[in-house]
């Protein structure tokens, strides 16, 4: 692997035409929308937002126009993710669609599988969770035992997924599950899409540290599913999960999720901000510079049809360490404590993300998984 | 153009800068053959116009040449040739060939004709004929100065590089024109801190292969110190770093055309200056006592990362431009400068 691969490319300029539209039809729709929610960044759900940006043509936007989608340059996806992002829009109901699950079920999916789901995805309608995690297996994802067993032209499934972001509202998961027994761990691992309506599965959302409910334990306790639930190719379930993390783990959300807490932390700054105060904020400007050139090369390696497994695991840690970064140091840097009751605006979203904060570098991967990647990528292992 | 300049000058440089004649040099033993195989090859005047004498080169087809300088410790003022002469084509002068260096700071006055003043921090000035500098005077003036009758005072940085400072008393310029004013009179600066920027992002790169070759090879506990995950954890670290620098280096050549996209050079040097140190630290760390020693190579690289990330303005320097820029647009033009690589306050303050 060679750093060499981080090509600069520019967004083309059809693609950067867009910026300007999606600015000011984002600057009208959220204009009473309060700072403190903008701090949720794609954690942030609401379902008839998705339905409008939908109808907008901003959701699924790079998947074929046959079925739905705008035919639209990963470049343009790029400019309008990038916009809602900045400026905090709540793009969490069809996010995961929208990055993971479209993409995926175009590519492997049968043709009855992309007309069930994919027009209404560009429809922001229909919402999509990622099962990969178990209580056993975290970091350690080709340890999972949720299996599924074949009976006829039917799979009966039993086993648990955890942190599973956005289950309790999603009509879909994909779901990574064991089908066959292999003496290699990575083998017999197959991917099925579940209707969460189905009888079987129970949701328990589980309060995150701020006391919200975005992630849940989903159990499936003899859930039956047809032969047509199964995404790809049985047993191939481990090389479309990575390839699937590339995604995961390059994009803006991998470096935006603290922009609204840089945004308050300017204007609490002021206009005259002293040595100290214009250094960092002009070192985080820097870096933001830096990884948001980083990410468009991956994007640009994925639109190429490449795995840029490795670089997207570099983007993803620097992007992980400076989103921590900047809840440090806004604290650091105004004499303003954390509220998560009263107080300015800067002061709630200090709070918010402070404790957000230590989530960035667990989902999507670890900084110790990522780091891993990194080095087998340099020879080391 | 680029694969091909690129492709040229990585064989020229892995025949004849050898650690020997890095270490000489270093010594002040000027390396005449390198030099002249330089000078052939042109690219001291690739950004220069065709119609004054250059190849008419754009500063996104060399930054590879540059990184390559940074990659391979070149211990010739070919970034500064370079960018001398881009100022000189800029300004409507000729491009020159033979040793030329560029003076960003000091307190050069033009009157009359005659230049009187002195210059800081000049690369490789002893070895160097000539120098461009910008003098004060009725109006900004490029001023390319012949270095024969100007007084030396020798200084030079971590990795034994003169930054020499001239004193010139009422010297006649070879050549001199108004400084363009779309470019401003901070451009040699600018230029001086893109430069820096690549040639760390190329040392970043061989220090990068130094240290994963190095932890691949080296055993301890019976296995190769690399295949212990402290260590490559550090290594992607610096990895991480490393790609951030190449990756920002590329973007503010690409941007940079009649002008410096100072917002990207900004960018490339705060992300560079920040890099080196964390390199160096991890380098020197998985070398153990050998990379302390004179005789490994490693400290070729590390000594100049010390003092180029230093060179045209630190983090710190850069950081407060940009953070003060951006604090005065306040927090709504922040997203759109990242996003069009450009900052409407950046100008003000730095320029
Ligand atoms: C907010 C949030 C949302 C999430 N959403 C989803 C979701 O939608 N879908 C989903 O499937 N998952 C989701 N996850 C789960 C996430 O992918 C896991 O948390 C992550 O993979 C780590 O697993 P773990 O929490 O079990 O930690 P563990 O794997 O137990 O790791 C604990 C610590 O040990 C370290 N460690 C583990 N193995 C090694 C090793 N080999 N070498 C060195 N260190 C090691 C880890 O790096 C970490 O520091 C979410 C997590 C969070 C926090």
């Amino acid at each position: 692997m060679s750093i060499d691969q981080f090509k600069y490319s520019r967004i083309p300029p059809e693609a950067e035409a867009l910026r300007g539209d999606v600015r000011a039809i984002l600057a009208d729709a959220l204009k009473d929308y309060p700072t403190i929610r903008r701090a949720d960044s794609w954690m942030g759900f609401d379902a008839e937002f998705s339905r409008r940006l939908g109808a907008q043509g901003w959701v699924g936007m790079a998947l074929p126009k046959a079925y739905g989608g705008g035919d639209a340059s990963p470049f343009a996806r790029y400019v309008v993710i990038e916009e809602l992002l900045a400026a905090g829009a709540p793009v969490s109901a069809h996010w995961f669609a929208d990055r993971q699950s479209g993409p995926q079920i175009l590519h492997y999916g049968t043709d009855a599988q992309r007309d069930r789901h994919l027009p209404a995805i560009c429809r922001g309608e229909q919402f999509f969770c990622i099962g990969m995690s178990e209580p056993n297996s975290g970091s350690d994802l080709a340890s999972i035992k949720t299996r599924a067993v074949r009976k006829g032209e039917k799979w009966v499934i039993n086993g648990q997924k955890v942190w599973t972001t956005n289950a309790h509202r999603s009509h879909y998961m994909i779901a990574l599950v064991r089908t066959g027994e292999n003496s290699k761990r990575q083998e017999g691992l197959s991917q099925f899409i579940i209707d969460l309506s189905l009888p079987g599965i129970t949701i328990r959302p589980i309060k995150d540290l701020t006391g919200s409910e975005h992630f849940n334990e989903v159990f499936f306790d003899d859930l039956v599913v047809g032969d047509d639930a199964i995404i790809g190719t049985e047993g191939q379930g481990w090389s479309q999960v990575t390839a699937e993390l590339a995604f995961e783990r390059s994009g803006p959300e991998r470096f935006l999720s603290s922009i609204a807490l840089l945004h308050t932390l300017i204007d609490a700054v002021g206009k005259h901000p002293d040595a100290l105060q214009a250094k960092e904020i002009g070192r985080l400007a820097a870096r933001l510079v830096t990884l948001r050139h980083m990410s468009l090369a991956v994007t640009a390696q994925l639109a190429a049809g490449k795995n840029p497994a490795w670089e997207a695991s570099v983007v993803k840690d620097l992007g992980a360490v400076f989103e921590q970064e900047i809840p440090e140091l806004a604290q650091l840097l105004c004499e303003l404590p954390p509220t998560s009751a009263g107080g300015c605006d800067h002061a709630q979203v200090l709070a918010y993300l402070t404790q957000m904060a230590p989530s960035f570098s667990l989902r999507g991967g670890t900084r110790e998984i990522l780091r891993g990647i990194i080095a087998r990528g340099l020879g080391l292992r | 153009m680029r694969e091909i300049f690129d492709s040229t000058l990585e064989r020229l440089f892995s025949d004849l800068v050898t650690v020997d004649v890095v270490l000489a040099a270093e010594g002040g033993n000027w390396p005449t053959e390198l030099w002249q195989n330089i000078e052939e090859s042109g690219f001291t005047m690739a950004l220069v116009p065709e119609e004054l004498g250059g190849a008419g080169a754009s500063w996104a087809d060399v930054c590879g040449i540059i990184r390559l300088c940074g990659r391979f410790n070149l211990p010739v003022p070919l970034p500064e040739a370079m960018l001398a002469n881009w100022l000189l084509g800029a300004s409507g002068l000729e491009g020159v060939a033979g040793t030329l260096s560029f003076a960003s700071a000091g307190d050069l006055r033009i009157e009359n004709g005659v230049v009187s003043g002195s210059v800081t921090g000049v690369p490789w000035g002893r070895e160097v004929s000539r120098i461009v500098a910008i003098a004060q005077g009725e109006v900004p003036t490029v001023v390319l100065l012949s270095v024969e009758a100007a007084g030396l005072e020798p200084s030079a940085n971590t990795a034994g590089e003169a930054r020499d400072t001239f004193v010139f008393a009422s010297v006649k310029p070879l050549a001199a024109a108004a400084l363009p004013t779309a470019v401003g009179t901070r451009v040699l600066e600018t230029g001086g801190a893109m430069l820096r920027a690549a040639q760390i992002a190329g040392a970043l790169e061989a220090t990068l292969n130094l240290t994963s070759t190095y932890a691949g090879e080296r055993v301890q506990f019976g296995k190769a110190i690399g295949s212990f995950q402290a260590i490559q954890h550090q290594i992607a670290v610096l990895s991480e770093h490393a790609a951030a620098s190449v990756m920002a280096a590329e973007a503010a050549f690409a941007e940079s055309g009649d002008t410096f996209a100072v917002l990207q050079v900004m960018a490339a040097k705060i992300c560079a200056s920040e890099a080196a140190g964390i390199a160096a630290s991890v380098a020197h760390g998985v070398h153990g006592a050998i990379g302390f020693t004179h005789e490994h190579a490693l400290h070729l690289t590390t000594r100049r990362l010390w003092s180029w990330r230093s060179e045209y303005g630190s983090l710190t320097y850069w950081s407060q431009q940009l953070g003060r820029a951006i604090c005065a647009g306040g927090s709504g033009s922040l997203w759109p400068a990242i996003t069009c690589g450009a900052l409407a306050e950046a100008k003000e303050v730095t320029v």
